[in-house]
């Protein structure tokens, strides 16, 4: 019997509203009960956590991982980037394809979902939405689908071409997926190794503008908007890493207007600004870039607005020989799956007042909604038994070299964190144990 | 005298970067800014004989990714007339052609004994890279198009040896955060892409002068402004009009017109009407006569005459291009001694 009793706890489940003392069983990888304090008191179980001070809440989904796994494993592997996952109270996570090579077929996306990588959480991918990633031909969406793509992306690069992004919008909105989109205009940031501004300018770096990422979204909505009245379909747009307040402005917009988009933010763009770069720090350089104060401020404002759908970390491992090197030269990325749900609550809860459940709204419900995981991303009998039990009082701060992950290039390395995982809990399997 | 502790400013808030290393003029300090002139004052004055002594058998590697005539010889000829060793390792006919990362490129110098980088690199920021992963002392002699400090101090110089009312080598007493008050230094030309124009924008100011960055639009954009949040005196400011410009560079406190290069190695793909450039930027002597006959004409070479500058100019009696060459020699001389020299100034000097 694998039967595990959390007692005690608070449980906060956004799905159902439930934000108070439960305890709660889980059988057979799913949720079996959830009753009032007392209720189980006399299940045996194999093995029982005392949650008293604690929250349970449905496990974390990160919609948005690079796991370099096949072709960088020095990087990463599933194995190690789901150990982190897991440490940072995350059950699921959504593979991006930039791999080697890119994740644009059937054999590709099976290889990778395969037990024999060996996964510590539920592993999800969205495949290439174009061939080799290189933005000229649609990948076969429905054949994709059929096994196990949870949405399409070319995420490191955009779909660029006009005609290609409103084939894979409507290709996607046949399978009712979303199309995922890193919006960058690359004809305006060739060159370009942080954020457009004075700070840019100071440290003789070019400057990606929020036009790149504007424009991008612009004309993605304009698609949407073209495909709804001409084309009978509705796809869903989800904007990737969204970091400029301009950009934001036009999510909200179409979202008033009715279209179906939504968007992540990724933790570092509502915590950071671009003078974390400091003397040339690489660990501070990701694309989209750290943006200025406004552009953060407005991140933070989305995310209380509700125009933020989800939080999304961009986990991206790198070497450390890769960081070492120029700024201009160091490829892009930070890695930030045991980082997230720390900055989350230090950031949003603790300092702007959200509440811990809209927190896990956005860490969890939202996420798993976007890529519609059934059974994930809520805590009632009958979900996946998929479960983060987290400690909100803590205040921690994080070790790089305490990591799970192969890679280390952080820039919260010694950064303040409130709340920690004390175990996490995948499909009934205690997966991380704090 | 001033007893301050010197060899850690011109570093920034860097960790692990060793104690006489120059990468930046931003958080140099007007009192450092003062060391070091004095400090060039009493060197060339020294007897050349005990010159060769201050750094009699010392290990100075010269560490070019990038060309350079005047700051990779006036180095060179600092570092031999300091009695130190040199060598020069470029990125041609070396290991770097190879792949060795800049890293292992150091590394390797300070395995063989080097006590000291002079490091120019097309990357902006590669002098911390070299300062943090070799803990050796660095001397950025130009970082893409990020800063190059040792320029910033020699034009000072150039500049307090040409204007009346401001008087150099009188000793540090004399440079303090007023000393290029009501001087307008105009710089023009490609700002964007210039190493040049960032170290003298943030340290012009210090001391007190205004600093008019005049460029197109293109070449200039809103964002130079940010070069102004580390000053205490002077001002950074914009005026696209070169005419304008100078006119303020006319005006009674002393002004510097400094012309500045298009850089077309680093120009990336914009386009440039070079005509229309030049009928509005180029400083011609007719120009100079009408708006600032008095003002100090500088350039930080190379100079391209007939495009930014007229020959005539560059020729001319308010020219101080050579003499900006000749305290290159002198300023690189002090930062080397300040270098290699664990307790500052006041440890190596009489």
């Amino acid at each position: 019997m694998s039967d595990v009793l959390l007692l005690n706890g608070r449980l906060i489940d956004p799905a159902s509203g439930v934000d108070e003392q439960r305890d709660v069983l889980l059988r057979q990888g799913r949720v079996a009960a959830v009753e009032l304090p007392g209720g189980l008191k006399d299940v045996k179980a194999k093995e029982t956590f005392d949650a008293a001070g604690m929250i349970v809440a449905p496990g974390l989904v990160d919609i948005h991982v690079h796991l370099r796994e096949p072709g960088q494993t020095y990087k990463e592997s599933i194995a190690t980037g789901t150990a982190a996952a897991a440490a940072g109270g995350f059950t699921s996570v959504v593979a991006m394809p930039n791999t080697v090579p890119v994740n644009d077929s059937v054999r590709g996306l099976e290889w990778m979902l395969d037990g024999a990588r060996q996964s510590s959480v539920k592993l999800f991918a969205m495949p290439a939405a174009t061939f080799g990633s290189l933005g000229h031909e649609i990948t076969d969406f429905h054949e994709l689908r059929q096994a196990g793509a949870v949405g399409f992306t070319d995420d490191g690069k955009p779909v660029l071409h006009d005609r290609v992004m409103r084939e894979a919008l409507m290709a996607a909105a046949d399978l009712g997926v979303p199309l995922s989109q890193h919006a960058e205009d690359t004809l305006l940031t060739g060159g370009c190794s942080m954020n457009a501004g004075p700070v840019a300018f100071r440290l003789g770096l070019r400057g990606m503008t929020v036009e790149a990422e504007a424009r991008i979204v612009e004309r993605d909505i304009r698609l949407l908007r073209d495909i709804e009245e001409h084309d009978g379909l509705r796809p869903h747009l989800h904007v990737q890493h969204v970091s400029t307040a301009r950009a934001m402005d036009l999510i909200r917009d179409a979202k008033a207007e009715g279209l179906h988009v939504t968007c992540e933010v990724a933790p570092h763009h509502f915590t950071l600004t671009d003078e974390a770069i400091g003397d040339y720090d690489t660990n501070a350089k990701m694309n989209p870039p750290l943006r200025n104060e406004a552009d953060r401020k407005a991140m933070i404002t989305g995310l209380m607005d509700g125009t933020v759908d989800c939080i999304a970390t961009d986990h991206a491992p790198h070497a450390l020989f890769e960081k070492e090197q120029e700024f201009e030269r160091a490829p892009n990325g930070i890695t930030g799956l045991e980082t997230a749900l720390g900055l989350a609550l230090r950031v949003l809860h603790k300092g702007q007042g959200m509440t811990i459940s809209r927190v896990i709204a956005l860490m969890s419900t939202q996420p798993a909604g976007i890529v519609s995981l059934e059974g994930r991303g809520a805590l009632k009998v009958g979900s996946f038994a998929d479960v983060v039990v987290l400690d909100p009082a803590a205040e921690w701060s994080f070790d790089a070299n305490r990591t799970r992950s192969k890679s280390r290039n952080t820039p919260f390395d010694g950064a303040g964190m409130v709340g920690r995982v004390m175990a996490t809990i995948c499909e009934g399997r205690v997966v991380y144990r704090g | 005298m001033t007893s301050m502790k010197p060899s850690m400013h011109g570093v920034a808030k860097s960790s692990g970067i060793a104690a006489g290393s120059l990468l930046t003029v931003a958080d140099l300090p007007v009192t450092e800014v003062a060391a070091i002139l004095a400090a060039t004052d009493r060197m060339e004055r020294m007897a050349g004989a005990e010159r060769a002594q201050m750094l009699a058998g010392r290990r100075i590697a010269l560490l070019f990714y990038e060309s350079s005539t005047r700051t990779r010889t006036s180095f060179e000829l600092a570092a031999k007339q300091l009695g130190a060793i040199t060598t020069l390792v470029s990125d041609k006919s070396s290991s770097i052609e190879k792949g060795e990362s800049l890293k292992d490129t150091g590394l390797t110098l300070r395995g063989l004994g080097a006590e000291c980088i002079i490091l120019r690199h097309a990357n902006s920021g590669a002098p911390y890279l070299l300062a943090k992963t070799t803990g050796l002392p660095v001397l950025n002699a130009g970082d893409g198009m990020h800063e190059h400090p040792s320029q910033a101090l020699l034009d000072l110089r150039t500049m307090l040896g040409r204007l009346s009312g401001v008087n150099a080598g009188r000793g540090d007493s004399r440079i303090d955060g007023k000393t290029l008050a009501g001087v307008t230094v105009v710089i023009t030309g490609d700002i964007l892409h210039s190493r040049v124009a960032r170290s003298n924008a943030m340290l012009l100011p210090k001391l007190g002068a205004k600093v008019l960055l005049c460029g197109p639009k293109e070449l200039l954009p809103e964002d130079a402004l940010g070069l102004s949040s580390s000053l205490n005196g002077g001002s950074v400011g914009i005026e696209r009009d070169f005419d304008k410009a100078l006119k303020q560079a006319g005006s009674k406190g002393g002004g510097v017109a400094m012309m500045l290069r298009i850089q077309k190695e680093r120009l990336a793909g914009l386009e440039l009407d070079l005509a229309d450039y030049i009928a509005r930027y180029q400083l011609t002597e007719e120009r100079l006569m009408a708006s600032a006959p008095k003002a100090v004409v500088m350039h930080p070479g190379p100079m391209i005459r007939g495009l930014e500058i007229q020959g005539e100019v560059a020729d001319g009696p308010n020219s101080a291009i050579e003499e900006q060459v000749r305290n290159g020699l002198a300023v690189r001389t002090a930062l080397l001694v300040r270098a290699l020299s664990t307790g500052g100034f006041e440890s190596v000097t009489v």
